[in-house]
């Protein structure tokens, strides 16, 4: 009896369960500026952040195949774009974000040429590399801050609110308008005849190939897709720190290696593995911020069960329970 | 009268892996609206010339010339896109997609049609090889034989000219593999042609209208099936050079 399928019931429930839950989570995310202090929203802001950096990590990783260890080169190009243009030339810092945005997109063009030119590990160590050189760019650039970077000007911060609270929650706001939109826009994009492309890219290369998928464009695509979100959350990082610097805005450790632990542990290939992810990595942090170093242990740890118990992530425990993803991205057939 | 005009001219076509040379020199054309079929020892480079045409593997030398242009360099998506299709001999499914969106893919990108025609074609062509009621599975919870159907699925969705079948026939029942000769041939009856590497030689005798044999990196002999089949050399290379005698 247990091989029997269960009846659409039974499957029924838990995911309006799940689609509630995200309904909820997005409900309180656009309430939160009414609900909470500006140290919570704060931490709403990183939070927002690093979920958009998971989502792209996992567009790239989790669907079109792109191993790379660089994303963190169009967060640092986001934020010292940012600083040219509040600092430097005084632009207002809600149109200087999508500016940074675009600016980190035309970055991404050389950088296709380069790291396009690799496969697999090869692709992961080269955006690694031009990451780097990137970063090491920065330092030099002068009225930059040079090594030590800089910090942006008063004027800046006064633009987004006259008090503290009101400046969290600008830019609480502005994070969240990018995570929407990088979620929406991803999940239009996977619906897509691209997203299809990307799903059986996902799943046999050679066959989506041999079946009209053009790889590099759909490669390609993806990639540069992903530089302007991570341009803004650079931006709007930069504008909450009120600081750049090349070791922080250009953060190996913050925005490549916690993005690989939230995909690998929420379920890499999915929508929801990166929100799952990024809730499990904030937890986390949270019980665990008076260990110092057995944070990261810890942190290891969980990733090495995770991927014993279920390699593609906790979420894929949970499908497996549920029957069917809570976002749906799947083309369903016509009925019969 | 269609079956003479070439439609696919190997010329001079080699691949070498390393020292080993699987296709040498292989001179060959394929015929609009044949079933030519295309028989060899395993290990005689018949996936390898399958890979060649498909675009998945480079040619050491040669070239390929497809309804008069030379496609040698064009990438495994534009010639699918340009009208060759094929199958695996190992099914490649897209593991984590259902059965219909496999075939929504192939419409959608190989024949290149709108996401409303890409679903009707789609269910067309699951419907024509059995796959209808399976068509929200997911594709890697499928057995070997409805895989190879999914592979024959998925070809067709891509509107092929030219369709290389790679042992679709293996593991099918006497009955089973009658209905898929049928099918073969109603796919030909429709202008496609059909190039079928198998081992089963029956569906070969019946569906095809000529068949080439792959030994020793070139052609090592090609005619009707009754020639072909009755060719002492035939006998050679699967028994051996004592036993043909």
């Amino acid at each position: 009896m247990t091989d029997l399928p269960l009846p659409p019931t039974s499957r029924h429930a838990p995911v309006v369960f799940g689609r509630t839950i995200v309904i909820a989570l997005v409900a309180l995310a656009v309430s939160a500026p009414w609900l909470t202090d500006a140290n919570a929203l704060q931490l709403g802001t990183q939070f927002l952040c690093l979920l958009t950096v998971a989502l792209m990590w996992n567009l790239l990783a989790g669907y079109a195949d792109i191993l790379s260890l660089g994303q963190h080169m169009f967060i640092g190009v986001g934020a010292y774009a940012f600083y040219g243009l509040a600092a430097n030339l005084s632009v207002m810092p809600h149109i200087a974000i999508p500016l940074a945005g675009i600016i980190a997109l035309l970055a991404a063009l050389p950088v296709v040429f380069v790291v396009f030119r690799l496969r697999a590990a090869y692709l992961a160590v080269g955006t690694w590399v031009v990451a780097e050189v990137f970063m090491l760019v920065a330092g030099r650039i002068p009225g930059f801050g040079l090594g030590t970077g800089t910090s942006l000007p008063l004027s800046t911060a006064k633009a987004m609110g006259a008090t503290a609270l009101d400046r969290a929650v600008s830019i609480y706001l502005l994070a969240l308008a990018v995570a929407l939109v990088a979620w929406l826009g991803t999940w239009m994009l996977l619906r897509s005849r691209h997203g299809i492309a990307l799903m059986a890219i996902r799943d046999n290369e050679e066959a989506a190939s041999s079946l009209g998928v053009n790889l590099i464009r759909t490669r390609l695509g993806v990639f540069l897709w992903t530089a302007p979100f991570l341009g803004m959350v650079g931006a709007i990082t930069a504008l909450q720190k009120m600081r750049i610097s090349p070791t922080a805005s250009f953060g190996f450790l913050d925005w490549t290696v916690f993005v690989i632990f939230i995909v690998v542990i929420g379920g890499i290939g999915s929508l929801e593995g990166p929100l799952i992810g990024t809730i499990v990595y904030f937890a986390l942090r949270y019980a665990l911020s008076d260990y110092g170093t057995w944070y990261l242990i810890v942190l290891g740890g969980v990733s090495v069960a995770v991927m014993l118990v279920e390699p593609r992530g906790l979420w894929a425990l949970l499908r497996r329970w549920i029957g069917e993803d809570v976002i749906p991205v799947s083309h369903r057939a016509p009925k019969q | 009268m269609t079956a003479s005009i070439p439609v696919l001219h190997l010329s001079g076509l080699s691949r070498r892996f390393g020292g080993i040379t699987v296709l040498s020199d292989l001179d060959f054309e394929i015929r609009k609206g044949e079933i030519l079929g295309i028989l060899g020892p395993n290990g005689a480079g018949k996936s390898t010339l399958f890979n060649l045409i498909s675009g998945v593997l480079p040619p050491s030398a040669g070239a390929i010339i497809y309804k008069g242009t030379d496609i040698t360099r064009m990438k495994p998506w534009d010639r699918c896109q340009a009208g060759i299709g094929r199958t695996y001999q190992i099914p490649k499914p897209f593991s984590h997609m259902t059965v219909f969106e496999n075939t929504l893919l192939a419409a959608v990108h190989g024949a290149r049609l709108s996401s409303a025609q890409a679903r009707t074609r789609s269910m067309d062509v699951l419907h024509r090889t059995g796959l209808a009621p399976l068509a929200a599975q997911t594709a890697g919870t499928l057995r070997l034989l409805d895989l190879k159907r999914l592979e024959l699925a998925r070809a067709l969705a891509g509107d092929p000219e030219v369709l290389l079948l790679d042992e679709i026939a293996g593991g099918l029942t006497e009955a089973e593999c009658h209905s898929l000769v049928d099918m073969v041939m109603a796919i030909r009856d429709e202008g496609r042609t059909i190039v079928w590497v198998e081992h089963v030689m029956t569906a070969l005798r019946r569906a095809c209208s000529r068949l080439a044999v792959i030994y020793g990196g070139g052609i090592l002999t090609s005619g009707t099936p009754a020639e072909v089949l009755a060719d002492p050399q035939l006998k050679a290379v699967y028994l051996g050079a004592d036993d043909a005698e």
